[in-house]
């Protein structure tokens, strides 16, 4: 019982991580079929950036993430607008070699900046410890990385379901060709859904920063994952995508603590069922 | 009349295709021109071989059924592993049978995640390549009892090609063995993309859903393609092993997927000679520039995808073609 708890538990903060993550990269596809496999780069600056504010600047780490949302969010607008753009509507082929590209780039300029050794990153003395819940103790950090999953979770319910940038967004995902038809400018739409995004993903990447410790190879290691979220969860989904990442990560965790003979196997079988059961993923459209 | 005439040498340009212009032997000229004058670079060149076989058979995927795969070292690597376990454990050391039963082995991989993989598009496709090749991956690196592990397999003896020609320590028998290897595969390749199949295979790329209309099996075309393009690489991960007597976890990786998928790239995807130009220049130039800078060849690297994406679709071929197109604009 206090393992299946455990499993459940770090599962879920795991979930939380790459459910920030990987939700920009669900909206992106959704809303212009770009598969920007460079995501996970943005997340990795996140982390990166995390481990400088905190242990060269000493700012305090609850500050330091809306600096990291607004400094990823502005990398990923110029990316866009610079680049990404260009390739709009171009072959899948092309898409992925560019970001490919990207990501060969970025991590040649982290290991340039910060070595290619994994950063360690330290936590505030308030997430080290443990906190008592119902009379069983959990680790501080794996509690605060699920409240503030919760927290996004819901701002990004309530951002898409009950904004007018969100009806836009919405609108968009569905027909794009309807929105524009009707004066919204998917164009500008996206570039901020881009931004929000690659922000999210670089919060992500910081509040994960001790569960998945920035270093070079970051964007590569773990896109299999981000991509299987977005994939599971049907592309454009907000609730697939959720839902899909709890799954990912209690199973992943689960079979790791269970049988660790088998590695990550567990989880590749899993979905691989699942995405021969429905190919367009949980709660994607199918076509 | 002229619509006419056109028309017959649109039809008779298709019906020529087949036959071998004068330009295509250039390649096999050069690579036995290396034998003679390069014979220490006989290592080095036997491994630009072999990766042009692997490139090959990724461009019968990618550059003719339209299919983007990040997953195809799974092919590769089941091949090299399948070489290596009959030669280690089976005392199966005949090199040429070898070679066919690690292509039996990584078609019959082929046609069995081809048929979960192809039935996916976009995204969740690249995905459930690149869980194919990880599986593969968790799986050698954990039966470590067989494969050897994350230290590789180690040990492999092969016999005389046709039990004539012993492996020397020159390399020269494993150049030759390569290069006729890698020919076979070429003319495999060249004749499937061809026939009719082969145009088929252009056409799904093109436009699948009116090949769906005017009654083509796609998925079945997709997935024999997918088979066959595999058991190309597993011929190509055999001979690597066979020639280094040595299979590195490495065939396995997502990183092995992804560079071949790059040389491809840089060379121009789509007509099987991409994988000549691109291959030897990629591998060059890693040869001596990573071994000083790996994290500089990185950023080159990313940087000439990015470039070679925005600037000049069609890798180093294109750029040929359009100063070829050029030079005839002026008289």
């Amino acid at each position: 019982m206090n393992a299946l708890i455990s499993i459940v538990f770090d599962g879920v903060a795991y979930a939380m991580i790459l459910y920030v993550i990987s939700v920009g990269l669900s909206v992106t596809l959704g809303l212009m079929g770009f598969a920007n496999l460079a995501h996970g780069a943005f997340a990795m600056v996140g982390g990166y950036a995390l481990t400088t504010l905190m242990n060269k600047w000493g700012m305090p780490f609850l500050a330091a993430l809306p600096v990291i949302f607004c400094l990823v969010g502005a990398i990923g607008i110029v990316l866009e607008r610079l680049i990404y753009r260009r390739l709009y509507g171009a072959g899948e082929l092309d898409q992925v070699v560019l970001t490919i590209g990207l990501v060969f780039m970025s991590i040649a300029l982290m290991s340039f900046i910060y070595g290619p050794q994994p950063q360690p990153v330290r936590l505030p003395d308030w997430l080290r410890g443990q906190i008592g819940i119902l009379g069983r103790d959990f680790p501080a950090y794996r509690v605060f990385v699920i409240g503030a999953g919760a927290v996004f979770i819901l701002g990004l319910w309530l951002g898409l379901e009950r904004t007018r940038f969100g009806a836009r967004v919405r609108a968009s995902v569905d027909n794009r060709r309807m929105a524009e038809a009707i004066g919204i400018d998917v164009d500008r739409l996206f570039t901020m859904t881009f931004a929000l995004g690659s922000g999210l993903a670089g919060v992500g990447g910081a509040l994960g920063a001790d569960l998945l410790a920035p270093q070079p190879t970051f964007a590569i290691q773990h896109l299999v994952y981000f991509l299987i979220v977005v994939a599971v969860g049907g592309l454009g989904s907000l609730r697939g995508a959720f839902v899909a990442a709890l799954l990912l990560g209690i199973i992943d965790n689960g079979g790791k603590y269970l049988f660790p003979q088998f590695g990550a196997f567990f989880i590749y079988v899993a979905m691989m069922a699942l995405l021969l059961w429905r190919p367009a993923g949980l709660f994607g459209r199918q076509a | 009349m002229s619509d006419l005439a056109k028309s017959e040498s649109a039809v008779d340009r298709l019906l020529r295709a087949h036959r071998i212009r004068p330009a295509e032997w250039l390649p096999w000229i050069a690579a036995i021109g290396i034998y003679f004058l390069f014979d220490g670079y006989l290592a080095l060149g036997s491994q630009i071989l072999i990766m042009v076989l692997f490139a090959l058979s990724l461009d019968l995927v990618v550059g003719y059924a339209g299919i983007v795969t990040l997953g195809h070292a799974a092919f590769f690597g089941i091949g090299a592993y399948t070489a290596g376990i009959l030669a280690k454990f089976g005392g199966w050391t005949e090199p040429i049978t070898g070679l066919i039963v690690a292509g039996a082995v990584a078609g019959v991989l082929g046609l069995v995640s081809g048929f979960i993989v192809l039935r996916t598009t976009g995204l969740t496709l690249l995905m459930l390549t690149m869980a194919t090749g990880a599986m593969l991956f968790e799986l050698a690196n954990k039966a470590g009892a067989i494969t050897g592990g994350a230290d590789g397999l180690q040990g492999i003896v092969i016999d005389p090609v046709l039990g004539m020609f012993r492996f020397d320590l020159w390399g020269r028998t494993t150049y030759l063995y390569s290069l006729a290897v890698v020919f076979v595969g070429w003319y495999f390749a060249r004749s499937l993309v061809h026939s009719p199949f082969g145009r088929s295979l252009v056409g799904v790329r093109e436009n699948a859903v009116r090949m769906h209309a005017i009654g083509a099996p796609v998925f079945i075309r997709m997935l024999i393609v997918y088979a066959i393009s595999a058991a190309v690489a597993g011929v190509a991960g055999a001979l690597l092993t066979q020639t280094t007597q040595f299979a590195a976890l490495k065939v396995l990786s997502f990183e092995q997927s992804g560079e071949i998928l790059v040389m491809l790239i840089l060379g121009g995807v789509g007509r099987l000679y991409g994988a000549f130009i691109g291959v030897p220049a990629y591998m060059i130039a890693q040869d001596t520039m990573a071994k000083t800078d790996p994290y500089n060849w990185f950023f080159g690297i990313g940087l000439m995808l990015v470039l070679v994406v925005l600037f000049v679709r069609g890798g180093l071929l294109g750029i040929v073609d359009t100063l070829i197109a050029r030079l005839r604009r002026k008289p």
